[in-house]
């Protein structure tokens, strides 16, 4: 493209030489158009695109929702005590139901998203980045350094880790900071053991070879080489875990030593709603909805993204049609 | 090239030099209790300056690694490599990346040297990363990328495209500029064309000459492929078991070898020209030994028709053309005038096949 620009000025006539660098723009931007912004593939996607929105508004709701219900999670009313959900006449406030002390579903949900992500999000924060960079270097130089960071991690996953919270939980007081702490400690393994073994193929791909070959240092290599590809299967991880370390939270909470009421954790109000679970279903459920529908949201985030974020199969997201791909030629047309 | 010329005639011609270079590798054991694996055993090569050096042999005697050591992918237990004097196993820090600067690498698969998540700017611009040096403002690495881009025949705007979006001609062509964009001395070519398909091969080995022609570096180009040898190199080293066996000017090794093997080598390959066809091909019976359990004194012995009680027990030395009884041939011009004496280690090396008058036709070319 660029030859052609600087042959033409001389040998053509004046008036050409602006119409061409027009020429050149149009002819980036049609490459640049084969491959599309990962937004615009993310409206295409009408999962991931679900998925996406739900996680904005359980985040917004955690910012925001708190505020906007004020003292209405605390406030208890007798007369509405154990009000079924979906009925009208009870008012906005009791549309997702009561509990036995009258005090409003809805915004006792609300409330506890706020501490559920509280939790959840920085424990799975805190162990990715921590077990993905441990597992990434451990792999990387291979020999002594990966056998011990092996060993420790199987030492965290063979201990018990629920019972290392509860001596951790007993000893120190259960604050939000110990449960995080103690979370992100056992699930450090997981993403240890994951990335560890896609760094330790990485390092002996032909490229980290030619890297090498040039001189350039271990962490620049794995800042370079090995990070941009394990990223994708981490967050892949980290999604899933998300999902376990809100469960983790709430089977911590049911046993006392998790968040401590008046607060409230969507995990605390499904072990808190279990014991009226056949005089009144919608104590436990809605919580228990909210973990599943967000977990689920999570995860279809986390298939897309790994897919959007490898360039050798983007194209798959970019394709128009993509499940007409699948379809079988007929046989008679083949002959 | 009257450049190239001149420079050959100067004092200091060799630019790299491995001596005696030995590397053993731990492995599972073997049937016979043996786990050490000796890839390389005493190899002893010199390139000239601006000279192209073949490696043959067959998969699995040591070529590839021989380059990684070079490369210094593998240290070698003993023996010594030196680049214009410079050993770079003694070397550290800053001197060592002045090495590694002058002797660059092309690999053989262009889908797998590639990173796929990079663009073909940032691929070939990586090495700048660590030497920051080279060149210190990022106009002048613009500037350099699309003067690289153009030496391999890619376009400018090629740069933003990624890898997996050009077809294997082209990804070999951003390897060499990769491996080019540090000005090495001297580019280790480790089957830079067995990855692709005939017609590309040719414009592959069309550019990596054109690039010798202008800048001036010299190769060491590894390859299986005879013809493809025989077409860009200037002198040829074969390889068997982790041992060179023969060496020689193109020519000498290709149209009058001493060793065996490469005899068997080369009437394995096929010719078009029925003329110089050989009147019998030559067979060989068996596998390559296994480099675990290497045959004694003689490597090539267990597949040898010539072979005697002799070769088993003792190692062969190395001889050259007129010591094993060839008439001295007058040595045809070299752009490097590095060591071009025709040598193999063979205790019987072959009588000279050709007669005088296809002899003296050979060497009037």
């Amino acid at each position: 493209m660029s030859q052609t620009t600087q042959d033409l000025p001389g040998t053509g006539p004046a008036p050409a030489g602006p119409a061409l660098p027009d020429a050149n723009r149009k002819a980036l931007r049609e490459t640049k158009s084969t491959t599309p912004s990962l937004f615009r593939l993310l409206l295409r996607d009408k999962f991931a695109c679900s998925g996406a929105v739900v996680l904005l508004a359980v985040l917004l709701t955690a910012i925001f929702g708190p505020a906007l219900m004020g003292d209405l999670a605390t406030k208890q009313n007798l007369l509405f005590a154990n009000k079924a959900p979906f009925n009208p006449a009870n008012g906005w406030e009791y549309f997702l139901g009561s509990d036995s002390l009258g005090r409003s579903v809805l915004a006792r949900l609300v409330v506890a998203t706020r501490t559920t992500l509280m939790v959840a999000v920085p424990a799975v924060a805190v162990a990715m980045i921590i077990g993905s960079l441990w597992g990434v270097w451990a792999g990387y130089h291979r020999g002594w350094r990966e056998n011990v960071s092996m060993r420790l991690a199987d030492i965290i996953m063979s201990f018990p880790s629920l019972l290392l919270a509860v001596v951790v939980l007993y000893v120190f007081s259960p604050s939000v900071a110990n449960i995080v702490a103690i979370l992100a400690l056992t699930r450090i393994p997981i993403y240890l053991r994951t990335a560890r073994a896609e760094s330790a193929e990485l390092q002996s791909r032909t490229f980290v070879d030619a890297a090498r070959t040039f001189g350039a240092r271990p962490n620049a290599i794995i800042g370079r080489h090995v990070i941009p590809v394990v990223i994708p299967t981490i967050l892949t991880l980290a999604t899933l875990e998300f999902c376990y370390v809100m469960l983790a939270e709430s089977s911590l909470s049911f046993l006392g030593i998790g968040i401590q009421p008046p607060d409230v954790s969507w995990g605390l109000l499904v072990s808190q709603g279990r014991q009226y679970l056949q005089t009144a279903w919608w104590l436990s459920i809605f919580p228990g909805l909210a973990i599943v529908i967000t977990a689920i949201s999570a995860n279809l985030l986390a298939a897309w993204l790994r897919i959007a974020t490898d360039p050798s199969q983007r194209w798959r997201l970019a394709v128009p049609g993509r499940k007409k791909l699948i379809t079988r030629i007929p046989a008679k047309e083949s002959k | 090239m009257t450049a190239l010329l001149d420079r050959s005639h100067s004092g200091a011609d060799v630019a790299l030099e491995v001596h005696d270079v030995t590397k053993t590798f731990q492995v599972a054991r073997s049937a016979s209790g043996n786990n050490r694996l000796r890839a390389l055993d005493g190899i002893n090569l010199t390139v000239g300056r601006g000279e192209t050096l073949g490696l043959v042999g067959e998969s699995g005697c040591g070529k590839s690694t021989l380059a990684r050591t070079l490369m210094l992918l593998e240290k070698p237990d003993s023996g010594t490599v030196a680049f214009e004097g410079q050993d770079p196993f003694g070397l550290k820090g800053k001197e060592l990346l002045a090495w590694r600067r002058r002797v660059q690498m092309v690999f053989q698969d262009p889908f797998a040297s590639l990173n796929a998540r990079m663009t073909a700017g940032e691929i070939i611009s990586e090495p700048w990363a660590t030497h920051r040096s080279l060149y210190k403002t990022g106009r002048e690495r613009e500037a350099r990328l699309h003067e690289l881009l153009q030496l391999v025949g890619l376009r400018p705007s090629d740069a933003k495209k990624s890898p997996q979006e050009f077809s294997g001609g082209q990804r070999q062509r951003i390897g060499i500029a990769r491996a080019l964009a540090l000005n090495p001395e001297l580019i280790i070519l480790d089957e830079p064309v067995s990855a692709l398909d005939l017609s590309v091969q040719a414009q592959v080995l069309n550019l990596l000459n054109d690039l010798q022609q202008k800048l001036g570096v010299s190769y060491i180009f590894i390859s299986h492929d005879l013809s493809v040898v025989r077409h860009v190199t200037d002198r040829v080293a074969v390889m068997y078991l982790g041992r060179i066996i023969e060496t020689g000017t193109t020519e000498d090794v290709f149209e009058r070898p001493l060793h065996p093997y490469t005899a068997a080598l080369m009437s394995a390959s096929p010719k078009l020209d029925a003329a110089s066809r050989p009147a019998e091909r030559i067979v060989l019976q068996g596998e390559l030994p296994s480099p675990l359990d290497p045959p004694s004194g003689c490597r090539f012995r267990t597949r040898c028709w010539k072979a005697q009680d002799v070769c088993a027990t003792q190692a062969p030395p190395r001889r050259t053309a007129s010591e094993a009884g060839r008439v001295a041939l007058p040595v045809p011009t070299l752009r490097g005038a590095a060591p071009a004496a025709h040598a193999a280690e063979c205790h019987f090396p072959l009588e000279d096949p050709q007669d005088a008058g296809l002899r003296a036709t050979a060497a009037g070319t």
